[in-house]
């Protein structure tokens, strides 16, 4: 396809992921998005015009060379393809997954203006896999010349503690993970699901880690069962926080620890983490009632409730304070969710959750809104309109609200500063106030994406590796 | 992994174990707990630490068979290991100086659980006085470990097998009557926290409580463990165990603990009839 006109590239039907039935998928854990054959990968790739300023790169917050990896897959040239990615990002069969691909690479992709967007992610996913598959990932595993004599201890095994590991593991660094809980991933494995991220594709990636020789200490809690100070004393150059934005936000309603009154982590966490899903083989217990309502609208609300849909209830519905537009999830999210069934109450708010005697929740009274000016952020305003609540029926709540930030590493140590809303404030290598400790991802932002908690990760990765240099040299 | 060095059954389904920790030995504090897991099918569930040796590297708990999870622990044996242990989680006991008589009343597992904040009640200078209680004399567990720890140790039997006869709460009372009260804190089931807590409110004793409120992971991630003190939500396992019982909401932590009861009975099958005096 390599003597393709521009004009006629602009013009091949953008090739659409093909997903599993909804009405099957909605009953298993399985991935939904079926993957793309070597053949339809090829023809995606052959979309794009290969731009001399290509705008998808500015779009992705880590500037892959998205036309070099796309450009290799249309030749076949599956090595050079997998080698581009990772070049910039480690964890490609992830990002490929789970990036807000239409906010970002693609919202941008020239071929959008007058066809559809180019489909980056997908293609970032098909690559990834089947370097997998086929053995292609490149070894960054250090040569023993390059090796340093210097340790970097990461508190926290998500895509940011993940990302250092890997940067600093290919400069030569020792490196040791500490995860406070039973198994590695972060929001990776215990928030995003498993028919939207396959065990599997995360397993990998940490195997890919561990055959670097980056060490990985489970059910270590930084801040308890070891200090940052106590991690100094034991001989590490460099402390990294990426313990992420784990603090769920409760509604602050009457009626909020009713039995049935969850967060979404403690949701998620049951069956993503804790199998629940496989009760009684594993043991930890869910109850999913009948009528189950998710508030919010962001990825995490999505999570909940295809989560809650797959323990097949009689409803699952979305309540949200302001209209589809504002909705923060990405948008193929959406759709699946609205595929496999899942309501949608916009513009309504919960003001309060009825139990019955036994504490049970079986109510909940909402109230109508609509959207007025515009905020700081240019999204309107939501507005209680008096006097128009009413009763839904209700069993089941999930609050899926966003996330504060785990104040635990911050108020054990002292000197690491932390902003009005508990994030950690670094400077531009990625520092924090206290010397030689560094902070990326959530923790730095409050609750953010992981392509970002990645970027963040690698100018973190940089930062160390300058101070660590320059620790060498005074020695 | 983490091993277990040494088993002890103290009291008819009740074990004291040894197990291998190093790390967490090293740091933790009265009042502190842990998180256990057996395998890739269980469930994390928290335990209170009775004591430690932080040069051997061990912890010492005390389990008691309430359902699935403590059941097969109570089968476990020296050697066996437990695939995952985290901690110290939580927030140390509040303990200080203070100006009068400290109180602590254990009953089932906080009898052991109390041990720790006796020790460092004793070393920050307190008289202290330690209360046991179980419903007879066979169920008494750890009083001879907290009796080395205190000034003066109250038994109480629900039916006078041995000391005093009735509740902690009936030992409470006496002890305050004799001394001059100036802190209390009270670790087991909900109702006798509760009783403790209604029995120091009207004279404004600084009441402790230690809240067992189901949990997941027990690192402050999840919001499970929400209970309600004096009027606020908290999560159990970061800004407690340890709460102020005059302001802490038992009848909504009672019915939160119930929240699993058909699930739980579901995963419990397996013990159902099984014959624990020979354990
Ligand atoms: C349900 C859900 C769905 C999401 N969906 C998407 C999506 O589709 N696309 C997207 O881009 N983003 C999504 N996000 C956001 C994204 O997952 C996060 O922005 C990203 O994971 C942040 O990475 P992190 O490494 O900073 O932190 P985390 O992923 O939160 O990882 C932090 C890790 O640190 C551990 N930890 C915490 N405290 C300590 C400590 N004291 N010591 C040791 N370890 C500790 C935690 O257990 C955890 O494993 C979603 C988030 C959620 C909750
Ligand atoms: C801070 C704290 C310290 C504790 N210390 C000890 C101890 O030292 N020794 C001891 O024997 N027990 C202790 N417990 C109680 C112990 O965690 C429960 O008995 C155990 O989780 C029961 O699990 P199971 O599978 O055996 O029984 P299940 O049948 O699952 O439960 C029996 C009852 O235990 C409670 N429970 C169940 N699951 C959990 C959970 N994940 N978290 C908390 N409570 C739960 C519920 O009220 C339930 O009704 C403590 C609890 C807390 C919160
Ligand atoms: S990492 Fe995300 S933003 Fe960057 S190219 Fe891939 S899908 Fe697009
Ligand atoms: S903007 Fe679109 S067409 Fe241009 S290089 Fe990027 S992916 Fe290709
Ligand atoms: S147990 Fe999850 S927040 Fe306390």
């Amino acid at each position: 396809m390599a003597d393709l006109k521009t004009k006629d590239r602009m013009k091949i039907k953008r090739t659409e992921m093909p997903l599993r039935d909804p009405e099957v998928r909605k009953h298993d854990f399985d991935e939904v998005p079926v993957g793309f054959t070597m053949e339809e990968a090829v023809l995606e790739a052959s979309r794009c015009i290969d731009c001399g300023k290509p705008h998808c790169v500015e779009g992705c917050p880590v500037n892959i060379n998205i036309p070099g990896f796309l450009k290799a897959l249309e030749k076949g040239d599956m090595q050079s393809s997998i080698n581009i990615l990772m070049n910039t990002n480690q964890l490609p069969s992830i990002c490929g997954r789970v990036c807000p691909q239409d906010q970002q690479c693609e919202l941008v992709c020239i071929v959008g203006k007058k066809n559809k967007p180019v489909s980056i992610g997908n293609l970032e996913r098909f690559v990834a896999d089947y370097a997998m598959e086929h053995n292609l990932i490149p070894d960054f595993t250090p040569t023993e010349a390059m090796e340093v004599d210097q340790k970097i201890a990461i508190a926290g095994s998500g895509p940011a503690g993940l990302t250092v590991a890997a940067e600093l593991r290919k400069l030569g660094y020792k490196v040791k993970i500490f995860e406070a809980l039973h198994k590695p991933g972060g929001v990776l494995f215990y928030g995003i699901p498993r028919f939207r991220l396959p065990a599997q594709v995360i397993d990998n990636e940490i195997n890919n880690l561990k055959k670097m020789g980056v060490e990985v200490e489970l059910n270590a809690l930084i801040g308890r069962t070891y200090t940052v100070d106590a991690l100094f004393e034991e001989g590490y150059d460099a402390v990294m926080i990426g313990t992420g934005a784990g603090l769920p936000k409760m509604l602050g309603l009457p009626g909020e620890n009713l039995k049935g009154v969850f967060a979404a982590n403690e949701f998620l966490t049951r069956v993503n983490l804790m199998r629940a899903d496989k009760f009684p083989e594993y043991i930890t217990p869910v109850i999913v009632g009948k009528d189950v309502v998710i508030i919010g609208a962001g990825n995490t609300a999505m999570d909940a409730a295809r989560t809650a849909m797959r323990f097949e209830p009689n409803s699952v519905t979305i309540v949200y304070r302001r209209s589809r537009d504002e909705a923060p999830a990405r948008t193929e999210e959406l759709l699946h969710a609205e595929q496999e069934g899942v309501k949608f109450l916009f513009l309504n708010n919960p003001v309060e959750l009825i139990g019955d005697e036994e504490y049970n929740l079986k109510e909940m009274k909402v109230i109508k809104m609509e959207l007025g000016e515009p905020d700081e952020g240019g999204r309107r305003r939501p507005i209680a309109i008096k006097g128009s609540e009413y009763n839904i029926k209700c069993d089941m709540m999930v609050s899926a609200l966003g996330f504060g930030v785990n104040p635990l590493i911050t108020s054990t140590t002292k000197g690491i500063d932390v902003n009005s809303w508990g994030a950690i404030v670094v400077d531009e290598n990625g520092m924090t106030t206290k010397e030689g400790v560094f902070a990326a991802g959530d923790i730095i932002t409050g609750g953010s994406t992981v392509i970002m908690a990645m970027g963040q990760a690698k100018t973190a990765a940089k930062g160390i590796d300058r101070y660590l240099k320059a620790k060498r040299e005074v020695k | 992994m983490y091993k277990i060095l040494k088993r002890k059954v103290i009291a008819a389904k009740t074990v004291m174990l040894h197990v291998e920790a190093p790390a967490v030995a090293k740091s933790i504090q009265q009042g502190q707990f842990i998180m256990l897991k057996l395998n890739e099918y269980g469930e994390r569930i928290p335990i209170s630490i009775s004591g430690w040796n932080r040069e051997e590297g061990w912890l010492r708990i005390v389990i008691m068979g309430a359902g699935r999870t403590s059941n097969e622990i109570l089968l476990m044996q020296e050697g066996d290991e437990f695939e995952s242990l985290v901690g110290p989680l939580g927030t140390p006991s509040h303990v200080g100086k203070f100006d009068g008589t400290c109180v602590l009343l254990g009953g089932g597992y906080g009898a052991g659980a109390i041990i720790p904040v006796a020790q460092k009640l004793k070393e920050l200078g307190n008289r202290v006085i330690g209360v046991v209680g179980a419903r007879n004399k066979d169920l008494l567990v750890m009083h001879n470990e907290l009796k080395e720890e205190v000034d003066a140790l109250y038994i109480t039997t629900n039916d006078g097998s041995e000391g005093i006869k009735g509740f902690v709460t009936n030992a409470l009372s006496s002890i305050m009557e004799k001394e001059n009260v100036a802190w209390v804190m009270g670790v087991g089931p909900v109702p006798m926290m509760k009783a403790i807590a209604d029995m120091t409110r009207a004279d404004k004793i600084p009441t402790y409580a230690s809240l067992n409120a189901i949990m997941v992971d027990g690192t402050g991630m999840c919001g499970a463990c929400r209970v309600t003190v004096g009027g606020e939500t908290k999560f159990a396992c970061i800004h407690g165990p340890d709460f102020n019982a005059h302001e802490t909401n038992f009848e909504e932590l009672m019915l939160r603990q119930g929240a699993y009861k058909e699930p739980e009975a579901i995963a419990n099958e397996k013990f159902k009839d099984f014959d624990f005096s020979k354990i």
